[in-house]
């Protein structure tokens, strides 16, 4: 076991990837030489060479579009769109391209790959650099989207996502990618040596797409989360002395719906949180599902907290970022009702 | 042997702790370049997009059919733009740097361009600026206070705190909003000077990406566009040789010049020394010609070097040698509009000197009064319920109840 922080276990997995196989090649903006603007694939072209580490264009579609490709033509390609905001010039490749690809051919051809992107705000980016949207990425059929919350989980599954013939877009959360971040700005930056999932094995293990996991258990209420939202929810908890059963979804699509029915159908209240905007967003989804399969067990309706439904404000940020007291008050008004 | 399919990996010609090389660039000499009547068919001037306009002499003489025949009073007035330009510069990385500012992004080396093209142009020209144009900004007279303003999302700044530090817009300036989102305003820029040949105006429109932003579709589309409807725009590729740590050659430009990338649509393409206030200009306003006789689109590509970091967020020492631009052939664009000026009897060093101090000290002044508008910390702030308007022309029900929710909540 090593310590690590995301940026490390991330870099980790590409580099065992790259190693164990050779169809392995890693595409992006600023990524080879460089090593990325978070610096995720440092020394990773040095390693493993300029045909395999490539420095890309700046043209997101041609990105995905070449990887495409590439994948059709037996390389498992893993790209990175520098910020989630920039993947929009590469939608219609993803949507309409990548994500049926399978499908529309009967499954003759199909393209494994990868698309890395850092999200979220909390870091005074602005609206073009602050997005989450995940949610635009859920609604199509054909591609996983997953998010890991640290530095563990982001390794085993970027390997997941990696060996998986589907293509998955990978979510990262930039502002725990240093360090678990409870929603407080005021409070000093806190290493993820001090998390128990800090602590990440050196060689190759996988945690599964499409298995969410119980971060904290409780028996008052449930509160469905991911990314950054996780560590939020577990300060809020701590802070309300709220027994709250705490999930981390990990994996948006494909969803692991039993292990958020078994704890619902147990506490019987839920309060979903994503920093992402809220109309029409992944948490809509979320409630239906729990709606579905919990009705008979609910004992008060679901409540969101979520982005508002605004760009993210450079100067507001802390009044956009869904924090620990607005989750405090949706987990008062689920017991209260 | 057999002859296999190799993959090409573009490299710079020169990284860290090498020394640096250019010899990669093809200059033309000063005054070498013809200059072709206006209406010329592109395809009857492809030079123009091979070599280089240039008119200032190593001497700061000037020579050739390019010569803009400036009067000193512009020149001088060019000249203190750009210096003011570089005094902004200076005064915002220095407080980004102490934390008031979140972020900046400096232009030094190329502040010809935005400065000479503005001049070149009218006031009623609608220009779409990339981030790295802050010369339009200074040269159409915004100013520093309000830009300022801007950098610390404060109560006068214009975006009402809802962009990053240096995405200003100017409607009286007729400045387009700037977007993070590289390359979009290319064909929005192609967009309204359709709209105005549509409506039978002379006002042109221009817009200017950098080298590395040329691969994104919205170049492809801005071309095509102006090129099927012959619109009355200016496009301008700014190749400062590097895209972050990405050389230029990574969107192509050594192998052909962005300026030729024109031809294939029919568009003139022209290729500048962008460190030449004189050779900027003449291209701008020969360009502007052709836009308001009806010959078209142009394309001009200007020759010029990022001497700063990226951003603040940058660190290039660790990818290009630290002293690429002690050699680049090219120089400072106000050292030489400076000699110029000099050599004409117009300037001196001491004028120079003296409006350097004058230019600091304005930049200082502004920035105290810019502060006492509110920081991101201190003084006034503007209303964070205020992120809720114009997300729309009418505030609908779901965002007047979240901000009612925010307003009892509190933040955090
Ligand atoms: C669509 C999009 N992709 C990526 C980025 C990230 N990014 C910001 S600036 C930049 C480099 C641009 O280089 P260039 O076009 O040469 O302009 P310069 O910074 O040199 O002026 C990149 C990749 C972005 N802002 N937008
Ligand atoms: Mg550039």
């Amino acid at each position: 076991m090593a310590q690590m922080n995301m940026i490390q276990a991330l870099n980790s997995a590409m580099d065992i990837a790259l190693s164990k196989d050779p169809t392995v090649v890693l595409m992006g903006e600023d990524i080879g030489y460089f090593g990325g603007v978070f610096r995720c694939t440092e020394g990773l072209q040095r390693k493993h060479g300029e045909h395999r580490v490539l420095d890309a264009p700046i043209a997101e579609g041609g990105i995905v579009a070449t990887a495409i490709g590439m994948g059709v033509n037996g390389l498992r390609p893993v790209v990175e769109i520098q910020f989630a905001d920039y993947i929009y010039p590469a939608f219609d490749q993803i949507v309409s391209e990548l994500a049926r690809l399978r499908h529309r051919s009967a499954g003759d051809f199909y393209a494994p790959i990868t698309i890395r992107t850092p999200c979220g705000g909390g870091i005074r980016g602005g609206q073009t650099h602050s997005q989450s949207p995940e949610g635009i990425f859920t609604h199509v059929s054909g591609i996983k989207v997953v998010m890991p919350s640290n530095p563990y989980d982001a390794k085993g599954m970027l390997l997941s996502a990696i060996e998986d013939d589907d293509p998955v877009v990978f979510f990262e959360p930039k502002r725990i990618y240093n360090g678990p971040f409870d929603g407080d700005p005021d409070k000093p930056a806190r290493p993820w040596s001090t998390h128990a999932k800090g602590e990440v094995p050196e060689g190759h293990y996988t945690v599964p797409i499409g298995k969410a996991e119980i971060v904290r258990p409780g028996n008052a209420a449930t509160i469905i989360t991911y990314g950054t939202m996780v560590h939020v929810a577990e300060a809020a908890a701590e802070k309300s002395g709220i027994d709250a059963e705490i999930i981390d979804v990990r994996s948006m699509a494909p969803l692991d719906v039993a292990t958020l029915r078994a704890s619902v159908q147990k506490t019987g209240r839920c309060v979903i949180v994503h920093e992402a905007t809220r109309f029409g967003g992944y948490g809509a989804e979320l409630s239906a599902t729990v709606q579905e399969e919990c009705f008979w067990h609910l004992e008060a309706p679901i409540q969101r907290v979520t982005g508002w439904d605004t760009p993210y404000p450079h100067a507001f940020e802390w009044e956009y970022f869904p924090g620990q007291k607005r989750i405090i008050n949706a987990l008062r008004a689920v017991l209260e009702a | 042997m057999i002859q296999k399919s190799r993959l090409h990996i573009p490299h710079p010609p020169a990284r860290p702790g090498d020394k640096p090389d250019f010899s990669y660039l093809q200059i033309s000499q000063p005054g070498e370049v013809m200059r072709p009547d206006v209406n010329t068919h592109a395809m009857d001037m492809t030079d123009l997009a091979h070599s280089m306009v240039r008119v200032l002499k190593d001497d700061g003489k000037t020579t050739g059919p390019w010569n803009p025949h400036l009067e000193p009073e512009v020149l001088q007035v060019g000249l203190r733009h750009m210096m003011l330009t570089r005094a902004f510069d200076e005064r915002m990385q220095r407080v980004q740097r102490q934390g008031k500012i979140s972020f900046y992004v400096k232009c030094t080396g190329e502040e010809a361009v935005a400065v000479a093209q503005t001049m070149a142009l009218l006031p009623g020209d609608m220009l779409f600026p990339s981030y790295r144009n802050q010369g339009l900004q200074v040269a159409r007279g915004r100013k520093l206070v309000d830009l300022m303003c801007q950098c610390l999302s404060n109560t006068r700044d214009m975006c009402k705190g809802r962009q990053m530090p240096i995405m200003y817009h100017s409607k009286e300036g007729n400045l387009f909003s700037i977007s993070g989102n590289l390359t979009t305003q290319y064909p929005q820029a192609v967009g309204w000077a359709m709209a105005s040949a549509m409506k039978g105006e002379d006002n042109l429109a221009a817009t200017w990406i950098g080298d590395g932003s040329t691969a994104e579709p919205d170049f492809h589309h801005a071309l095509t566009f102006a090129s099927v409807y012959q619109a009355p725009v200016i496009l301008n590729v700014v190749n400062n040789q590097w895209a972050i740590s990405t050389f230029q050659a990574f969107a192509g430009g050594t192998r052909v010049p962005f300026a030729a990338r024109g031809l294939g649509y029919g568009i003139p393409g022209i290729r500048v020394d962008g460190n030449d206030f004189l050779a900027v200009y003449a291209v701008t306003a020969w360009a502007a010609e052709r836009a308001r006789t009806g010959a078209g689109p142009t394309l001009i590509e200007h020759v010029t070097y990022r001497a700063s970091a990226h951003s603040t967020s940058d660190d290039p020492s660790r990818y290009r040698p630290k002293d690429e631009f002690e050699a680049w052939p090219l120089g400072d664009p106000i050292t030489r509009l400076k000699q110029h000026l000099i050599q004409l009897g117009e300037w001196s060093e001491k004028q120079h000197e003296a409006l350097e101090k004058e230019l600091e000290k304005h930049a200082l002044e502004s920035w105290k009064e810019a502060i006492t508008y509110g920081t991101m910390t201190e003084g006034p702030s503007l209303d964070p319920s205020n992120m809720f308007e114009d997300v729309f022309k009418e505030m609908p029900e779901h965002l007047k109840k979240q901000r009612e929710q925010m307003l009892a909540e509190g933040d955090k």
